[in-house]
């Protein structure tokens, strides 16, 4: 990475450190909420993105990430902090028992069996013998975590939303630099290797099979830690908050953020975040129809997605440079 | 029939024979491919070229027979095994990474060369760093060897077919291969490039050491720089031998041109 790209990437971290001084406590909130589902959109795209497994079940995993923190800080006593790299684990595990065999299936069968995935879930949590874990239909309700007593020592005051968000954030920048580093090297390009012609992948060398199950593990793993963190933030689990239209909003984040693109993640958890309370202020009868007048809009003038439409002003903005 | 020869055999084919239902793709074929040579597989239309092609990189199931590579049998080794025991290969109707660059592509043909996981990857310990680095440099001595240096950048699916056919070659020599089996690779080049093809195919066998088996529907391509030629016939061989004896042979003008003397 080149010295100027480097010295952004500090500029824009700095930023993001700073933003909850800024704002008030219910936007430091949202914002919490934008890192979460970057996490997770992050997740979706090294499946779908750049690996071409259509997933329409990724709520799913959110959820197996959600309840793992919840049950484990309500009926076990699990600091906060401890949840997350289990959430990360459970659903590494599921995610990668679930890819092996949807290695059969292609294309839309692949969507259709992730749906059942995503359709089942929610009921599943429902189940009464389950019920003294997950609290059935109730849910688990969670305390939110204070911020640890030495940066009041150092005279830094952090309220409770302030620091989840900065939390979340360190999370965040973890998963993204591990992203970053896996999708740019040998397994990354084995990745899209299979994405773009499975058969010459395979003549290569690449073992699909293992790639394959094990970009869906990663993946699930991305999308369990968001929902664990989600959880934390909402301070709240039911089934109902993870149907089917979570796993939707997800693909739609990656495609209006940008396919196979790491920093589309951000975008198109902005996009999921905000545009629909955008929406309702302009109408409360119909939001969804803003929304949908919204996507159609981003879809229509960024085909490659927000991330695409970046690197092509950014492409053009250097030419120019060139030029003059 | 196969006598026991060819010490020096990389590559034995041994009575294959491939069914499809009630089709006979391959029936029977023998043949070996003698190390350091560049062996041409001829043949018209549904002759089962390609067939056999795609048995090699264990694409297709043999039905019967065996085929022998390097000392060991290659039936019961798995798909992805195949480039590392030493076979690379090239498509015929191109197979290249087509959102990828030209370099990226090349440095996929190492896959089989390095081993680095998930794990390491994600962490970015040294040593990853290190084999990135070294595929990188020996995927940019690949570029030199094809001329394709001025090109590292570019997304293949933007480059001239014949362009891609450099690439696809380049990519399958970065797995250092010791069998390099190339499926038509002049279909679609022009006079000239069909010319300059077969100077390189001659010229990275010495370099490089190694053994070629080629399908080709371009005779005068097969002619000039095979040591050997097999010719199949709806699944069957029906001649082998040097360029000069198969070009001779009754069968083959039969099977090509259908005259029947």
């Amino acid at each position: 990475m080149s010295r100027r790209s480097l010295a952004g990437f500090a500029i824009l971290l700095l930023l993001a450190c700073a933003l909850p001084f800024m704002v008030s406590e219910y936007r430091s909130f949202q914002f919490t909420l934008v890192l979460v589902y970057a996490i997770a959109l992050l997740g979706l795209n090294i499946l779908t993105g750049y690996n071409g497994q259509i997933s329409l079940g990724h709520g799913a995993f959110y959820a197996i990430g959600a309840y793992c923190a919840a049950i484990l800080m309500d009926k076990y006593g699990v600091p906060y902090w401890a949840t997350i790299p289990v959430a990360g684990a459970v659903c590494l595990a599921a995610g990668f028992l679930f890819g092996l065999p949807a290695l059969r299936l292609e294309g839309l069968y692949l969507a259709l069996a992730t749906f059942a995935l995503g359709v089942s879930l929610p009921q599943l949590l429902k189940y009464h013998h389950l019920e003294e874990w997950t609290g059935g239909v109730q849910g688990i309700t969670i305390q939110k975590p204070d911020a640890p007593a030495f940066f009041a020592e150092f005279g830094l005051a952090l309220d409770q939303d302030q620091w989840l968000y900065l939390f979340t954030l360190a999370v965040a920048v973890v998963m993204f630099v591990l992203g970053w580093n896996l999708l740019r090297g040998r397994i990354g390009r084995a990745m899209v290797a299979i994405r773009d012609n499975h058969v010459a992948a395979e003549a290569m060398g690449v073992n699909n099979a293992l790639i394959k199950s094990l970009a869906f593990g990663v993946s699930a793993m991305y999308t369990g830690i968001a929902g664990a963190l989600g959880a934390i933030a909402v301070q709240f689990v039911a089934p109902d908050s993870f149907n089917f239209f979570l796993s939707i909003t997800l693909l739609v984040g990656i495609v209006i953020g940008g396919l196979a693109s790491i920093p589309g993640a951000l975008y198109g958890a902005l996009f999921i975040q905000f545009v629909p309370n955008i929406a309702d202020e302009i109408s409360k009868a119909a939001p969804w129809a803003i929304f949908g007048l919204f996507l159609i809009g981003f879809v229509y003038l960024m085909p490659a997605g927000v991330a695409g439409a970046v690197r092509m002003a950014v492409a053009r903005l250097g030419r120019k440079r060139q030029n003059t | 029939m196969i006598e026991a020869t060819a010490s020096g055999a990389l590559l034995r084919v041994l009575n294959v024979g491939v069914r499809f239902g009630g089709i006979v793709a391959l029936d029977d074929v023998s043949f070996d491919v003698p190390s350091g040579s560049i062996v041409g597989l001829i043949g018209p239309n549904g002759a089962g070229k390609t067939t056999l092609f795609n048995c090699l990189s264990r694409l297709y199931q043999c039905g019967s027979g065996d085929i022998v590579f390097d000392g060991s049998s290659l039936l019961s080794v798995p798909r992805h095994r195949v480039a590392v025991i030493g076979i690379g290969r090239t498509f015929q109707n191109l197979a290249l990474f087509r959102t990828m660059t030209v370099l990226e592509n090349i440095m996929v043909g190492r896959h089989c060369r390095t081993h680095s996981g998930f794990f390491v990857n994600a962490l970015r310990l040294p040593a990853v760093a290190r084999e990135e680095h070294a595929t990188h440099d020996s995927a940019r001595a690949l570029l030199r060897l094809l001329d394709l240096e001025s090109l590292a950048g570019t997304r293949v699916a933007e480059l001239p077919l014949g362009t891609q056919k450099r690439v696809e070659l380049a990519r399958a020599l970065a797995s250092e291969p010791k069998l390099l089996l190339l499926d038509e690779p002049a279909s679609g080049l022009n006079h000239e490039e069909v010319g300059a093809l077969g100077k390189l195919i001659c010229d990275i066998r010495e370099r490089l050491a190694l053994t070629v088996l080629l399908v080709e529907h371009h005779m005068s391509l097969v002619m000039s720089i095979s040591d050997r030629v097999v010719a199949l016939n709806f699944g069957r061989k029906i001649a082998e031998g040097t360029p000069a004896e198969v070009q001779q042979h009754p069968e083959l003008l039969q099977a090509y041109l259908g005259s029947t003397g």
